[in-house]
């Protein structure tokens, strides 16, 4: 039963760590299996990089060159609000960012923790698959675009188009939201402890947004949805984590989902299909 | 895409020519067909600061007879302003074609501004007592250094890195934009507004001038058009947020303030510091980090959001 409520919430995709893609595989092929660009490190070996005087393709170059040499430390200095830092890093690494990024900081990354005390541009953590990401300040708009799954944590506020497109995993916001956050959502879950500007959730698929703020009016097809133990108990897990709180409590949390009206079109046959689009 | 940026020292005046040049040229990569300045300097009631340009910059690398018709009218500007009764006070050249002009006049800018544009090449880039605009094609640093704006020194500024998606590579197409014919008023604009042609025949009818046919002119115009009718800077830019159509984010300054609009879906971006001497705006914080390399908070404003600063220097 539980394993049915969880699926229903999109909480089998969950993955707090680790690589997403391995466990597509068996037990066997996971042991063989080696990720393209992937490197094994030490968490204990521990080194900074003072990205100052770097432009983007070489930060990421030498992010590259330190995991190679096993390095899983990393204190990354004065990024400087560049754009494109710290994508693409496929391995578990803790990373340290000691001020602010630009946009599509931390894209595609699948396993790496990484703590920004600064703040971020659009589009930190797009198509991320696994690991944490944590952002001290605040973030930008289309913050976790097409986010696929780990957990994205910004402790202030954010813009607009939270989680468009998003996949999987969670997005978990300190402060507000601005509009059109969730639009297109397909799966995972968005969780918001301020309040949540307009058309929230619209044209939603799937997955479940959570509010503890004002909502400033719901998009097209998101509906309001009844908190359970199990939202209650996850909230609380997932807060928790984060040393994150909700002044009125998360049992009190608003909760949107899918209406799923728009999945009509799925139910035409292909010659109608031709007529409607 | 195109980059603007912003900014406005409340409490005394800074080098905003030089901070105004280091944000665009951050913002290079959105936008390198052209940069565009607006600084406020110290006004002087009894002065007005006339920057105009009498050809395009492309224009001076063709034909044998361009460098005689550009001094020729200069010469007809010159006549043009003694007779409506305008008092030059001094004149500088910045560039062969584009020139600084301080002046007396008390008469009707509008009058001025209409007689003097219609010289052959001839446009007035702006009209104020505080503000100069100054644009031209290539990147922040090129355009800084042929019209000398590191030494300059204000209360504020706005300025564009331009990507030219919708009109062509030149100054008239060039941001900042003057709000014709109201003195110290400029815009810059990143987005692309779509009931453009409908809001400009509106204001023509009006009796505004467009000087080119890019979208953000409108703005200028808009916000002038609702000033002339006696609305706040703040009120007129609400207004912009249900009138105009489109994806934008816009910056406008006037003679002592400095304001921001974004549209209500918030699609365009802006980075914001707000300290409590200095503001900060642009389209990405890699601009306010070439001012402020270290620590600050930022922010994005909302979607329909409209705020506005001012300096008390």
């Amino acid at each position: 039963m539980k394993q049915h409520i969880s699926h229903e919430m999109g909480m089998h995709t969950e993955q707090l760590a680790g690589r997403t893609q391995q466990r597509f595989f068996s037990p066997e092929e996971e042991e063989n299996f080696v990720y393209p660009g992937s490197f094994d490190v030490d968490f204990n070996k521990r080194t900074e990089l003072d990205a100052g005087p770097l432009d983007a393709k070489q930060i990421n170059l030498k992010l590259r060159e330190l995991m190679s040499q096993g390095y899983g430390t990393i204190v990354l200095k004065n990024p400087g609000a560049k754009h494109g830092v710290a994508v693409g890093i496929l391995n578990r690494l803790q990373l340290y960012i000691e001020g602010s990024l630009g946009y599509f900081g931390c894209g595609l990354i699948d396993g790496p923790n990484i703590r920004i005390k600064g703040r971020v541009g659009w589009s930190c953590g797009e198509n991320m698959m696994a690991g944490t990401i944590i952002v001290e300040k605040n973030a930008g708009s289309t913050f976790g675009a097409a986010l696929r799954g780990g957990d994205l944590v910004c402790l202030g506020d954010v813009g607009a188009r939270t989680g468009i497109d998003m996949k999987g995993g969670t997005i978990i916001v300190g402060g507000r939201t601005g509009a059109f956050s969730g639009f297109m959502m397909q799966r995972g879950r968005m969780v918001v402890l301020g309040d949540a500007g307009k058309n929230l959730g619209d044209s939603m698929y799937d997955g479940t947004i959570y509010v503890g703020g004002k909502i400033a009016d719901l998009g097209v097809d998101a509906v309001p949805g009844e908190m359970t133990d199990l939202d209650v108990a996850w909230l609380n897990r997932k807060l928790k984590l984060y040393g994150l709180e909700t002044p009125n409590g998360v049992e009190n949390m608003t909760k949107i989902v899918a209406g799923k009206k728009l999945w009509n079109y799925d139910n035409l046959e292909p010659s109608e299909k031709k007529i409607v689009l | 895409m195109c980059g603007i940026a912003g900014l406005i020292h409340r409490r005394k005046t800074g080098d905003i020519g030089r901070e105004m040049t280091s944000m665009l040229q951050s913002l290079k990569h959105r936008g390198p067909d052209s940069t565009g300045f607006a600084l406020y300097g110290k006004p002087k009631s009894d002065e007005l600061v006339m920057r105009f340009k009498v050809a395009e910059q492309e224009e001076m690398n063709k034909g044998f007879d361009i460098h005689d018709q550009v001094k020729q009218r200069k010469a007809e500007v010159n006549r043009r302003l003694e007779e409506l009764g305008a008092k030059i006070v001094e004149e500088e050249p910045a560039t062969e074609y584009a020139f600084r002009y301080r002046m007396k006049y008390d008469g009707d800018r509008r009058k001025l501004a209409d007689y003097i544009e219609d010289v052959d090449g001839a446009e007035i880039l702006s009209l104020g007592h505080g503000l100069e605009l100054i644009k031209d094609l290539g990147d922040a640093g090129r355009v800084a250094n042929q019209y000398s704006l590191s030494s300059f020194s204000g209360t504020h500024a706005i300025g564009h890195t331009r990507m030219a998606t919708e009109s062509d590579v030149d100054i008239r197409s060039a941001h900042p934009y003057w709000a014709y014919p109201f003195a110290d008023v400029s815009v810059v604009h990143n987005g692309q507004l779509t009931n453009y042609w409908n809001g400009r025949r509106a204001l023509e009818r009006r009796g505004h001038r467009f000087m080119s046919n890019c979208d953000s002119e409108l703005i200028a115009v808009y916000l002038a058009d609702k000033m002339e009718q006696g609305a706040e800077l703040e009120d007129a830019m609400r207004d912009s947020i249900e009138e105009l159509d489109g994806v934008f984010t816009y910056l406008v300054a006037t003679s002592d303030s400095l304001g921001m609009a974004k549209d209500t879906m918030a699609a365009k971006p802006m980075v914001l510091y707000e300290g409590d001497d200095f503001i900060g705006l642009a389209s990405e914080e890699v601009a306010i980090r070439s001012v402020f390399p270290h620590e600050i908070n930022t922010f994005d404003p909302y979607e329909g959001e409209v705020r506005v600063w001012k300096s008390h220097a």
